[in-house]
C-alpha cells in the first residue's frame, strides 16, 4: 500500500471512527433527501404528458347512443377521417351505488365494461388489486374513496372492489366485464377511444370530432371529451401541489449541500497539526490534499450508497402518493437520478475537504505541527474572565465561554445548528401551508351533505319518482331548526357561459352563508348583496378579469349580470353568488336523483340544490341524522356523513415533512456531534487537568452541554428566521408559478408559540449533538488524558 | 505513633501489554512525611502515584488514603476524593492557558462547591504565601516556568489537601527556578503537610525528604527514612 493510502486507511481506522462515522451518516443523509427531493422534482416534469403518452391516452372519447347504432357501426368510426389508432366499442352504464357503511353517500358511477385494461388506446393502468373478471367485480377509478375489498351496493347486487385503477383519458369511474355490466344496467352507449394524426389543438380537436360524428347516423353520439380538456383538469389539479413539491425537492438539495460542506470542512481542519507531522515525514502539499480528500470520500461513498438505498425505499411510497395526484399510473426514482446525486455529493465531499485540505497542506510543517500545542492565542479570555463572575457552576462557566476561545470552531457548530433550524423551520411552515391548501382548496369541511336519495330501482333515473323541487329557504329552516346545527347553506350548480370565459363556467347559485366551508379570500371580500359574486382564482386568472369587474352570466333560462367582489382560493373556473342573483338564470331546478349527474366522490349535486351542514362539536352525528332525516324525506332528500375525501398526498407530504426535517436536523446535530468531539480531543489534555483537580463526571457533562448552549440559542434564533424568510419567498415563488395566488390562511402559519418552539429546537438539536461528546468526555481516562500531547 | 495516611496493600496494576508496572507493592506512609518515589524510567513510580490519586485503578490489591478505600471509587467519586484529600503538582504545571493565575487557583475550590468570594480570598492568601500575588491577573504564558510551579502549588494546595502529590515538579524548570520549588517544598513539609513526590531528582529528595522508596520494575527496591530534610 502507498504512504497516502496508509494515511487514508489509518485516517478512516479505529482511531478515528466516530468521525468517519459521521461523514459517512451525513453522507447517506444527504444522499437520501436528495434522493427523495430529486425524484419529486422530476416526477413534477409534465406529469401528466408524460402519463399520457406511457398509456396512449384517447384524443377523443365518445360516448355513441347504443339505441342508434350497432357495435359494429360503433367500430367502423375507426376510419373515420384522421384517426391513426381506435378502441371499443365498449358498453357503458350508469349506476347508481351506495357504500356498506350506514349512512354513506350515494354515487353514479359511469361504468364501462371492458375486458381488459389492455387495448390499443387508453391502457388503463392498475394501481392497486386486479382486473374485474369475475361477477359482481368491479375496478374503481383511482379518485374513488373506495379501497380493494370494500363493497358497494347497487340496487340489490352487491359489488366487490377488486382493483384501482386509473385512466389518463378519465375515460370511467369504474370497470367491470362487459357481462356484469349487462347484469347491472341496461346499457346506454357504447365508448369509443380514439388517437388522431393531428390533436394539439383545440381547432384540430373539434375537426376531429367533426369527422368521427360523420361517419355515424344524425345525433348519434351522445357526448364526446377532448383529451385537452382532461389534460386542462388534471393540470389544475396537480397545480397547487407541484410548488410544494418542488420546495421539498430544493430544500432536501440545499440542506444536503450546506451540511456536507460543513461537516468536512470542520473534519479536515481539524486535521491541521496531523497534517504537520505528514509534511515533517516528507509528504508533498500534494499528497497530504490526496490523502485528506480521500479520508473523506472513503465514509462518504460508503455512506451515499446506503443513502441512495434508503432513498429509493423512502420514495417508493412517497411517488405513490404523488402519482394520485398528478394522476400518474407509475412514479419512480429514475436511475441518472441515483446516479447525479451519488457523483454530486462525492464531488461536494472531494470539492469542500480539497479545499480545506488545501489550505492545511500549504501550512508550513512547523506551522502545522505548532496547531493543538500552543494556547489558543488569547481568544477568548474576556469571556473567561466575564463568565467567571457569573453566578454559575464553575463547570458551567468553563463551558459557556468556551465558544469564544475557538471562534471559527464556534461559528461551525453555529452554522449546523442554524441549518438545521432553518429546515425544520421551512419544512414545519411549507407542511402546515400544505394542510391548508388542501383544506382551502375543497371547500370541504361539512360534516354532513344532503341530497336527493339513492333510488331503490336498477334504473337510476325514473321521471315517476321525481316529485317537486324542495323550497331551499324551507330546507334550510328545518335543518337550522334542528338541535346541534352550527351552520348550513344550500348550493346548486350550473355549467354556464361567462363574457370572457372559453370555457363554461361552473356557477354556484348558494342560499345562506358558505363561507364557513373554508372559503378563503385571496383578495376583496365575499359577495354579500344581490348582484355581487365571488370568483375562483384559476377562473380570474383564466379570463383576465380581477375583482370589481362586471360579468354576465348566461344559463339554461336566461341572463345574470355580476360585479365581481373577491378573489377565493380555488384552481378550478368557478363563481359564487347568491341564489336570488343567479336563480333565475339558471331555470327550474331538477329534484331528484335523475338530475344527479356524476360529481365524484364528494356526491356534488348538479342542477340540483344539495345542503352542507356543520354540527356542533358535542353532537352526535349519528342522532343528529336519525332524527333529521324524517324530515328531509318529506321533500325528497337525505342526509349523509359527508365522505371527507382525505387526500393521500397531503399526508404524505406532510410525513415527508417530518422526515426531511428530522433528516436535516439529525444531520445537523451530527454537525454538532462532529465539531465537538474535534474540540474535546484538541483539548483532551485541559479536560484531563481539570478532572485531575476535581472535576466530576458529571461537572464534565454540564461544562460540555454549557459549551452549546448559547451556540444552540442563538442558531435557533437565526435559524428560525431563515428558515420563515425561505418560506415566505419560496411559497409565494412557487404558487406564482403555478399561476395561483395565497391567501393569508396558507401563507401566515407561524404562530409565537410555535416560533418559541423552534427556536428552542435549535437548543435541542445542540444538545443532541452534544450528548455524545459530553459522554465521552466524563468517560475518558484522567491518566490517559494527562499524558495527551 | 504517627497515623497512617496512605496505605497500599499488594498492588499489582497490569497493562495490556509487557511486564506489570507494578508488582504487589505494598507501601504505607504516615501523616506528616515527606517521600520521595525514586527509581529509573519504567519503574511505576508515576503509576503509584495515578494509584493514590484515583487516577488509575490497581489490577489487584488495594489503595486506602485518609480511610477511603481508592481502589473502589468510580469517576464521581474519585473526583470527589481528590477535591477533599489530594492536592496535585505536575512535571509541566498543567495550567489552563485560558484562565489567569487566580482563576487557575480557585479552580478547585469552585469545582468543590466553594462560594467564589470564599474561593478567591483562598486564592489570594495561598498566592500572597507562595509570593506570587502580583501575577493574580496574569496568564500562566507571561509566567517564568518556577512561577508557573507555584501557581500549580498554590492551586494544589486551595482545598487544603491532606496529601500532595508531586511528579517530578522540578523537571521542566531550570536549575535556579529547581532550588526555588524545593524550597517551597521543603516550606510546606515544615508546615506539616504529608507529600509524596516522585521524582529523577536526587538532589530534590535529599532536600526534601524524610524518607526516599526506590522502585525498579514495579516493586520497592529500597526503602529508607533519610530523617529530617537537609
Amino acid at each position: 500500500m502507498s504512504a497516502v493510502g496508509r494515511v487514508v486507511s489509518s485516517g478512516v481506522g479505529r482511531r478515528r471512527w466516530l468521525q468517519t462515522l459521521v461523514i459517512g451518516l451525513v453522507a447517506l443523509m444527504a444522499v437520501a433527501t436528495s434522493v427523495l427531493g430529486g425524484a419529486l422534482l422530476i416526477s413534477s416534469r409534465a406529469p401528466f404528458d408524460t402519463a399520457f403518452a406511457e398509456q396512449n391516452g384517447a384524443h377523443l372519447a365518445a360516448l355513441i347512443d347504443a339505441k342508434k347504432v350497432t357495435p359494429e357501426q360503433a367500430a367502423a368510426t375507426a376510419s373515420a377521417t384522421g384517426v391513426v389508432e381506435a378502441a371499443g366499442p365498449f358498453p357503458t352504464g350508469t349506476v347508481a351505488v351506495k357504500g356498506s357503511e350506514a349512512n354513506s353517500l350515494a354515487l353514479d358511477l359511469v361504468v364501462v365494461g371492458r375486458a381488459d385494461p389492455a387495448g390499443a388506446v387508453d391502457k388503463v393502468s392498475l394501481t392497486d388489486g386486479r382486473w374485474a373478471t369475475g361477477p359482481n367485480e368491479i375496478v374503481v377509478s383511482n379518485g374513488m374513496n373506495l379501497s380493494v375489498g370494500d363493497t358497494v351496493t347497487s340496487s340489490q347486487t352487491t359489488l366487490t372492489v377488486v382493483g384501482k385503477a386509473r385512466s389518463m383519458s378519465d375515460t370511467a369511474d369504474a370497470w367491470t366485464s362487459p357481462a356484469t355490466l349487462a347484469a347491472l344496467t341496461t346499457t346506454t352507449g357504447y365508448q369509443m377511444l380514439y388517437r388522431f394524426s393531428a390533436a394539439a389543438t383545440a381547432t384540430e380537436m373539434a375537426a376531429n370530432r367533426a369527422a368521427v360524428e360523420k361517419a355515424l347516423p344524425a345525433d348519434a353520439m351522445i357526448a364526446a371529451r377532448s383529451w385537452l380538456e382532461v389534460r386542462r383538469e388534471a393540470i389544475e389539479a396537480a397545480a397547487v401541489f407541484v410548488p410544494f413539491l418542488i420546495a421539498f425537492g430544493v430544500l432536501a438539495l440545499a440542506m444536503s449541500v450546506l451540511i456536507v460542506a460543513n461537516v468536512i470542512t470542520g473534519s479536515v481542519a481539524s486535521a491541521v497539526r496531523r497534517i504537520g507531522i505528514l509534511k515533517a515525514l516528507g509528504f508533498t502539499p500534494g499528497e497530504v490534499v490526496r490523502a485528506y480528500v480521500g479520508q473523506a470520500l472513503l465514509p462518504a461513498a460508503v455512506g451515499a450508497l446506503a443513502g441512495v438505498v434508503a432513498g429509493n425505499l423512502l420514495a417508493v411510497p412517497l411517488l405513490a402518493r404523488v402519482q394520485v395526484v398528478y394522476g400518474t399510473p407509475k412514479l419512480a426514482v429514475s436511475w441518472w437520478v441515483d446516479v447525479v446525486v451519488v457523483g454530486f455529493v462525492l464531488g461536494l465531499v472531494a470539492g469542500t475537504g480539497w479545499i480545506a485540505a488545501l489550505r492545511a497542506g500549504r501550512l508550513s510543517a512547523v506551522d502545522a505541527l505548532a496547531v493543538g500545542r500552543t494556547s489558543s492565542g488569547g481568544r477568548g479570555r474576556w469571556a473567561a474572565r466575564l463568565v467567571g463572575r457569573l453566578p454559575v457552576p464553575r463547570a458551567v462557566g468553563i463551558g459557556l465561554a468556551r465558544p469564544f476561545a475557538r471562534p471559527m470552531r464556534a461559528v461551525l457548530l453555529l452554522a449546523a445548528i442554524a441549518f438545521g433550524t432553518a429546515a425544520v423551520t421551512f419544512s414545519v411552515g411549507i407542511g402546515t401551508s400544505l394542510v391548508r391548501v388542501q383544506a382551502a382548496g375543497e371547500h370541504d369541511i361539512a360534516d354532513l351533505v344532503v341530497q336527493p336519495p339513492l333510488p331503490t330501482r336498477g334504473e337510476p333515473s325514473a321521471p315517476a319518482e321525481d316529485g317537486p323541487p324542495a323550497d331551499p329557504a324551507k330546507v334550510l329552516a328545518t335543518i337550522g331548526a334542528q338541535p346541534g346545527t352550527e351552520a348550513a347553506y344550500g348550493e346548486r350548480q350550473q355549467p354556464m357561459r361567462m363574457t370572457g370565459a372559453a370555457n363554461t363556467v361552473n356557477v354556484v347559485a348558494i342560499v345562506g352563508n358558505a363561507q364557513w366551508n373554508r372559503y378563503e379570500m385571496i383578495s376583496g371580500r365575499w359577495y354579500s348583496a344581490i348582484g355581487e359574486a365571488t370568483a375562483a382564482s384559476g377562473l380570474l386568472k383564466a379570463t383576465g378579469k380581477k375583482v370589481g369587474d362586471t360579468v354576465t352570466l348566461t344559463g339554461n333560462a336566461g341572463t345574470a349580470t355580476v360585479t365581481v367582489v373577491g378573489e377565493v382560493f380555488e384552481s378550478g373556473e368557478a363563481i359564487w353568488a347568491d341564489l336570488a342573483t343567479v336563480g333565475a338564470a339558471m331555470g327550474e331546478t331538477g329534484s331528484s336523483s335523475a338530475a344527479r349527474a356524476a360529481g365524484g366522490e364528494r356526491g356534488m349535486t348538479r342542477d340540483s340544490f344539495g345542503y352542507y351542514i356543520a354540527i356542533t362539536d358535542a353532537t352526535d352525528e349519528t342522532a343528529y341524522l336519525a332524527q333529521l332525516n324524517p324530515e328531509l324525506k318529506n321533500v325528497g332528500l337525505e342526509a349523509f356523513r359527508n365522505p371527507h375525501s382525505t387526500e393521500p398526498l397531503v399526508a404524505a407530504l406532510v410525513g415527508l415533512a417530518t422526515l426531511v426535517a428530522s433528516l436535516l436536523a439529525a444531520a445537523a446535530a451530527l454537525g454538532v456531534l462532529n465539531t465537538l468531539m474535534l474540540d474535546l480531543r484538541d483539548r483532551v489534555h485541559d479536560l484531563g487537568v481539570m478532572k485531575a483537580v476535581g472535576m466530576s463526571p458529571g461537572q464534565t457533562v454540564a461544562s460540555v452541554i454549557a459549551s452549546v448552549v448559547g451556540v444552540g440559542l442563538l442558531g435557533g434564533a437565526a435559524g428560525v428566521p431563515i428558515g420563515m424568510a425561505v418560506h415566505s419567498v419560496t411559497l409565494p415563488t412557487m404558487a406564482g408559478s403555478a399561476g395561483t395566488s395565497l391567501p393569508p390562511f396558507i401563507t401566515d402559519v407561524y404562530l409565537p408559540a410555535m416560533l418559541t418552539a423552534l427556536v428552542f429546537g435549535g437548543l435541542v438539536v445542540a444538545l443532541v449533538g452534544a450528548m455524545i461528546p459530553s459522554g465521552w468526555a466524563a468517560r475518558v481516562r484522567t491518566a490517559t488524558a494527562l499524558r495527551t500531547e | 505513633m504517627s497515623e497512617t495516611l496512605i496505605e497500599l496493600r499488594e498492588v499489582t496494576r497490569q497493562y495490556d501489554e509487557g511486564p506489570p508496572a507494578l508488582r504487589d507493592l505494598t507501601l504505607t506512609v504516615n501523616r506528616g512525611e515527606s517521600v520521595a518515589i525514586l527509581g529509573p524510567s519504567g519503574s511505576g513510580k508515576s503509576t503509584l502515584l495515578n494509584l493514590i490519586a484515583g487516577l488509575d485503578r490497581p489490577t489487584s490489591g488495594t489503595v486506602t488514603v485518609a480511610g477511603t478505600r481508592v481502589h473502589t471509587l468510580g469517576e464521581a467519586a474519585a473526583a470527589r476524593y481528590r477535591r477533599a484529600h489530594i492536592g496535585m503538582v505536575f512535571q509541566f504545571f498543567n495550567l489552563l492557558d485560558d484562565l489567569t493565575v487566580q482563576d487557575n487557583v480557585m479552580l478547585p475550590a469552585q469545582l468543590s462547591g466553594v462560594r467564589g468570594g470564599e474561593a478567591r480570598s483562598r486564592a489570594e492568601r495561598l498566592l500572597t504565601t507562595l509570593g506570587i500575588a502580583r501575577h493574580a491577573d496574569a496568564y500562566p504564558g507571561r509566567l517564568s516556568g518556577g512561577e508557573r510551579q507555584r501557581v500549580a502549588v498554590a492551586r494544589a494546595l486551595i482545598n487544603e489537601p491532606a496529601l500532595l502529590l508531586a511528579d517530578e515538579p522540578t523537571g521542566a524548570l531550570d536549575t535556579a527556578s529547581g532550588v526555588d520549588v524545593q524550597n517551597l517544598i521543603k516550606e510546606l513539609h515544615a508546615g506539616g503537610q504529608t507529600i509524596l513526590m516522585v521524582t529523577h531528582d536526587l538532589a530534590l529528595a535529599e532536600a526534601c525528604a524524610t524518607r526516599t522508596v526506590h522502585l525498579v520494575d514495579g516493586q520497592v527496591s529500597m526503602d529508607t527514612l533519610t530523617g529530617a530534610p537537609s
